[in-house]
């Protein structure tokens, strides 16, 4: 496993890389605002919100995610079976116990979350329980156990907040920039038009940015999670049965967010019927087919 | 460039890969040492259940006396074994006991009564749960312990190990689940 071990090195790279990039970046936006706006206190709001958002994204991401899903720390005594397959696969991947939750809801779908094994938790939803039977249900775990201990979880949590922050802001500038443009519009057309231009570009390469960084973190640990997972479990059948499951599921998750599905061990959309050709193409899991196909061509 | 330049970058070099070899071994056999103080727990945990079992089923059972006595026996056969540390020892008396606690448990067959009663299926339900957490843990250890021999016999670890004396660690193995290889996996 000492691919793996590397891995984690690399997450935890990527984490600082990430944040140093975000606080750069918003510190640069809000830089060329206050330039434009010829007022320097925008730079120094830009500079707080990116300190503080680094600093929250860095300690709170973790329960901000849990709470977007609607997630509740499960008891022991009332979902004893779930507790001991988390217990015994913790032992085997060598991760203290995270936290359990329960989200609501006939999807089947979970995610793990937190800053580093310690301050780790995993959620699954009433619909993976009810719907999965032992050995599917340890797959899953399995799968959301590896991403703890690759660290996926801290550079997803993060970019929970970051990403999330950055999609907010694109929409405040774009709004700002339109109604300005109006209201100067009568005495400085050409400033109010680059402004407006100038927003218009932030609104859009902001999403996509944020959209990219998501994918880069999501689609390529899925499969790795998923083999790691195997190796835990030494049973890939089960991830596999699971995502089986999941793939013929249709009931939508109710608390479907932008900005965590990417958190998720499969799309938590399906099942709306919005996906259009456009957000296929910045979708953030890979194919359930193929999953499946690797987990049952693996040798053991 | 002089000749003595050159021997210094090499010296150097070599320097930092012995430092880091040395460092890669003594991480991996920290690692096998905690992961088998994780089998120590559940070990321990197992021995502690026993007793009370034993007592739970005496009342109904009693003239179920060897079957009993075997627990017992084999319960403080693998106390022994297991503050030997020798791992060869306690694999074969860990797997003498799960022997026995089975004839315990197929007492239950024959005295059905034994069945209603809570504390019985209680601890049939925790033993049974702890056996599990034994084999996760010793999967780990396991893992650990390939880990470790693997660098012990790969080129050019191998070297650093052999000047060091370090030790290949004893897989622990335990009936009642086969031991599959590893999953090999090609993106």
């Amino acid at each position: 496993m000492a691919d793996l071990y590397s891995q984690k090195d690399s997450n935890i790279l990527k984490t600082w890389l990430l944040m140093t990039v975000f606080l750069v970046l918003i510190i640069l936006i809000g830089w060329l605002f206050g330039f434009i706006y010829n007022s320097p206190e925008i730079l120094y709001f830009a500079v707080s919100l990116s300190l503080f958002m680094n600093f929250f994204a860095y300690w709170y991401s973790d329960k901000v995610a849990l709470a977007m899903s609607g997630a509740k720390p499960a008891s022991r005594e009332a979902h004893l079976e779930l507790f001991r397959i988390v217990e015994n696969l913790s032992i085997t991947a060598g991760l203290p116990m995270p936290r359990v939750y329960v989200m609501p809801g006939g999807q089947i779908n979970a995610f793990a979350t937190g800053r580093n094994p310690k301050h780790a938790a995993v959620a699954v939803t009433e619909g993976a329980l009810m719907k999965l039977n032992k050995t599917e249900l340890e797959g899953v775990l399995a799968h959301e156990l590896s991403h703890i201990g690759n660290r996926d979880i801290l550079i997803s949590s993060v970019v929970v907040v970051l990403a999330g922050l950055i999609a907010i802001l694109a929409d405040w500038f774009l709004r700002a920039s339109i109604w300005g443009n109006f209201r100067e519009d009568s005495n400085n057309r050409q400033g109010g038009a680059v402004v407006l231009i100038l927003g218009i570009v932030v609104a859009i390469l902001a999403p996509l940015v944020a959209t990219v960084i998501r994918l880069a973190v999501s689609r390529k640990r899925e499969f790795l999670a998923d083999a790691s997972g195997a190796l835990l479990t030494r049973y890939p059948e089960g991830l596999a049965g699971a995502l089986e499951k999941i793939d013929g599921d249709e009931t939508p998750m109710r608390y479907a967010h932008n900005g965590t599905a990417h958190l998720f061990i499969s799309n938590p959309f399906k099942g709306k019927q919005k996906t259009s050709w456009f957000a296929r193409l910045f979708m953030t899991h890979p194919p359930v087919e193929e999953r499946i196909k690797i987990l049952r061509g693996m040798q053991i | 460039m002089s000749t003595s330049f050159i021997l210094v970058i090499i010296l150097v070099v070599f320097g930092f890969f012995l430092a880091g070899a040395y460092n890669l071994l003594v991480r991996s056999k920290n690692r096998a040492k905690e992961a088998w103080a994780d089998i120590d727990v559940q070990l321990k945990r197992r021995y502690d259940l026993i007793p009370n079992l034993v007592e739970s089923v005496k009342g109904y059972a009693a003239h179920e006396r060897e079957v009993l006595e075997n627990v017992t026996k084999a319960r403080s056969a693998a106390i022994n074994a297991e503050q030997s540390g020798n791992v060869k020892e306690m694999a074969q008396a860990e797997n003498m006991l799960s022997g026995a606690l089975k004839s315990l448990f197929a007492l239950s067959e024959a005295y059905p009564q034994l069945r209603a009663v809570e504390s019985f299926t209680k601890l049939q339900d925790e033993l049974s749960d702890t056996e599990n957490k034994i084999q996760s843990a010793r999967r780990f250890y396991n893992t650990n312990v390939m880990n470790l021999n693997t660098q012990i016999e790969q080129f050019p670890t191998n070297f650093v190990a052999n000047i060091f004396g370090f030790k290949k660690e004893e897989f622990f193995e335990l009936e009642n689940e086969t031991e599959r290889e590893t999953v090999k996996v090609s993106f």
